[in-house]
């Protein structure tokens, strides 16, 4: 009786000190970026491209990462979506009666997922030299939506799979073709889709290596597909290895940008996904 | 009335994987009357009923030989038009699993995706099917909230009304009632022996006492063959075969 009681107090206590170190990072974690980064933030930093390199610039801010971010994410979302979604619907509701090509596309799918992001930036740069492509905001795109697939296909992947067959089944019998079910599954799903996006943006947004070699760095906003872009993190990178204690401190505040951009980002996908989970069953 | 029956079924054989579900099986199921399928869990009663509108299709691994006709045409000819042969059948599964969108979204799909899209139309035809299922009076007023917001005994209702709505000449029903309280599933019962004035029912169910109450005819299902098939009362009664008889006083389930 004593040893049951033991090992009940004990794993309660693992439980509660493991959730009290996951929570202390995080709350760690933001508050060196606060306390670090906000003496350093200001209005040109948010509204201003970096006067004097951004190696070496105390003036002006990291609009041109911010930018170059939610190009770069947002691109690479929107095309991974594009081909995610179709591959999704594929696997799940048009090869339902088959189990082995399903099965080899996740399984390439989960070591594709697994490859470091630094492999997706070298790939991507050779496939720009092949084309003779520079190092641009489309090369920056491409290399991260590679990045992002395999992300996007195993959570829509996992999301179609928790939908009743029955659903799928019933648009069926009332005569729907396969893509019109597919379209009601789809409509189903919305919430989880928005999850999907979330977990793409965020991904793509906080990635250095895929973006190094594909898209550059600029002190410019990119005006087009063919130019150069910056991007928050290797911003952040940047400054960081900077001798000057001064553009250290805004390599912070470029963190906290990021940070508060990828909230911003949950809170709203929270939001949305509530106002579409209406029809849940 | 056509000489042929709305369905026959002719040396039907289902494996899925390794396992033969349905061996060789035989049967022309009476026109406008209630056909009840019983049998013990596992005996492939819900496979049958699902060859019928080709649902098994999406099932990993099955084979499927044999004829299923339906108005005299085979639906497992490769050139038989899936979603035609689904279209004369309305489905009732176990659960109600309403579409995601409005109660009248739901019974609106099947007539939009066949080609009405008349709003004049769709409203009398939304109205007709909610009426025929008794849930007019009690949705008239928010048809344009979410279907889920129904009760399960509702949802089954607004199920079967979607399904008409696509105007069928067969009702599918797998174990329809299963999830529903007493009063939901009266209502259920009450509805199919309304509806078999126009159309042909085959019902899938465990409870003897319901097949009693709803069918007209019932077939036995034993291990994936037909052991027994013949009017209610006579099956249920005065059972010909060995098996039958154990199964409806109950030493086999």
């Amino acid at each position: 009786m004593r040893r049951r009681k033991f090992e009940e107090q004990f794993f309660k206590l693992l439980m509660v000190l493991s959730t009290i170190v996951v929570a202390g990072s995080l709350f760690l974690i933001v508050g060196t970026i606060v306390v670090k980064g906000l003496p350093y933030m200001s209005l040109d930093m948010l509204t201003k491209t970096p006067e004097g390199g951004f190696y070496s610039g105390k003036e002006g801010g990291v609009l041109n990462a911010i930018i170059g971010s939610l190009y770069i994410a947002g691109g690479a979302t929107i095309l991974g979506l594009i081909i995610s979604i179709p591959v999704a619907i594929y696997i799940n509701l048009y090869l339902k009666g088959k189990s082995f090509i399903p099965n080899t596309v996740r399984m390439c799918f989960d070591v594709l997922f697994g490859i470091p992001s630094i492999v997706y930036g070298a790939f991507g740069f050779i496939l720009m030299i092949y084309l003779g492509m520079r190092a641009s905001l489309l090369g920056g795109i491409i290399a991260v939506t590679l990045l992002v697939i395999p992300i996007l296909i195993r959570t829509l992947d996992e999301i179609i799979s928790t939908v009743p067959r029955e659903l799928h089944d019933a648009a069926l019998s009332l005569g729907a073709t396969r893509w019109e079910a597919s379209k009601v599954v789809l409509r189903h799903i919305i919430p989880g889709i928005i999850t999907a996006i979330l977990l793409s943006f965020g991904r793509a947004i906080g990635d250095v290596a895929a973006v190094m070699f594909t898209a550059g760095f600029s002190d410019n906003i990119p005006a087009s597909l063919g130019e150069p872009a910056a991007s928050l993190p290797l911003a952040i990178f940047f400054q960081l290895s900077s001798p000057s204690a001064e553009v250290q401190g805004r390599a912070y505040a470029s963190a906290f940008i990021l940070t508060v951009i990828v909230l911003v980002i949950t809170v709203l996908a929270n939001i949305l996904s509530k106002r579409f989970s209406k029809h849940k069953i | 009335m056509t000489n042929a029956p709305h369905i026959s079924v002719q040396n039907l054989n289902v494996q899925i994987g390794n396992n033969l579900i349905l061996k060789d099986v035989n049967i022309n199921i009476p026109d406008k009357k209630v056909t009840s399928i019983i049998g013990p869990s596992g005996c492939g009663k819900t496979t049958l009923l699902k060859t019928f509108n080709r649902l098994l299709d999406n099932t990993a691994d099955v084979k499927i030989s044999g004829k299923v006709l339906v108005d005299g045409e085979n639906i497992y000819d490769p050139g038989a038009e899936v979603t035609h042969i689904r279209k004369k059948m309305g489905l009732l599964s176990q659960r109600p699993f309403p579409l995601p969108m409005s109660i009248y979204d739901n019974i609106a799909y099947g007539p939009r995706i066949h080609g009405t899209t008349k709003r004049k139309d769709l409203d009398q035809l939304v109205e007709h099917y909610l009426r025929a299922t008794g849930l007019w009076d009690e949705v008239k007023d928010r048809l344009h909230s979410s279907a889920t917001r129904l009760s399960i005994g509702q949802q089954q209702r607004l199920c079967l009304a979607r399904g008409l709505a696509v105007e069928p000449e067969i009702i599918l029903g797998d174990e329809s009632t299963s999830a529903l309280d007493p009063v939901s599933t009266q209502k259920i019962e009450e509805l199919f022996l309304e509806l078999k004035e126009k159309y042909t029912i085959v019902l899938v169910t465990h409870i003897l006492r319901q097949a009693r109450r709803v069918s007209d005819y019932i077939i036995f299902v034993y291990m994936g063959r037909i052991i027994e098939f013949g009017p209610t009362e006579e099956v249920l009664l005065n059972p010909q075969e060995e098996l039958t008889r154990e199964y409806v006083k109950g030493f086999i389930s």
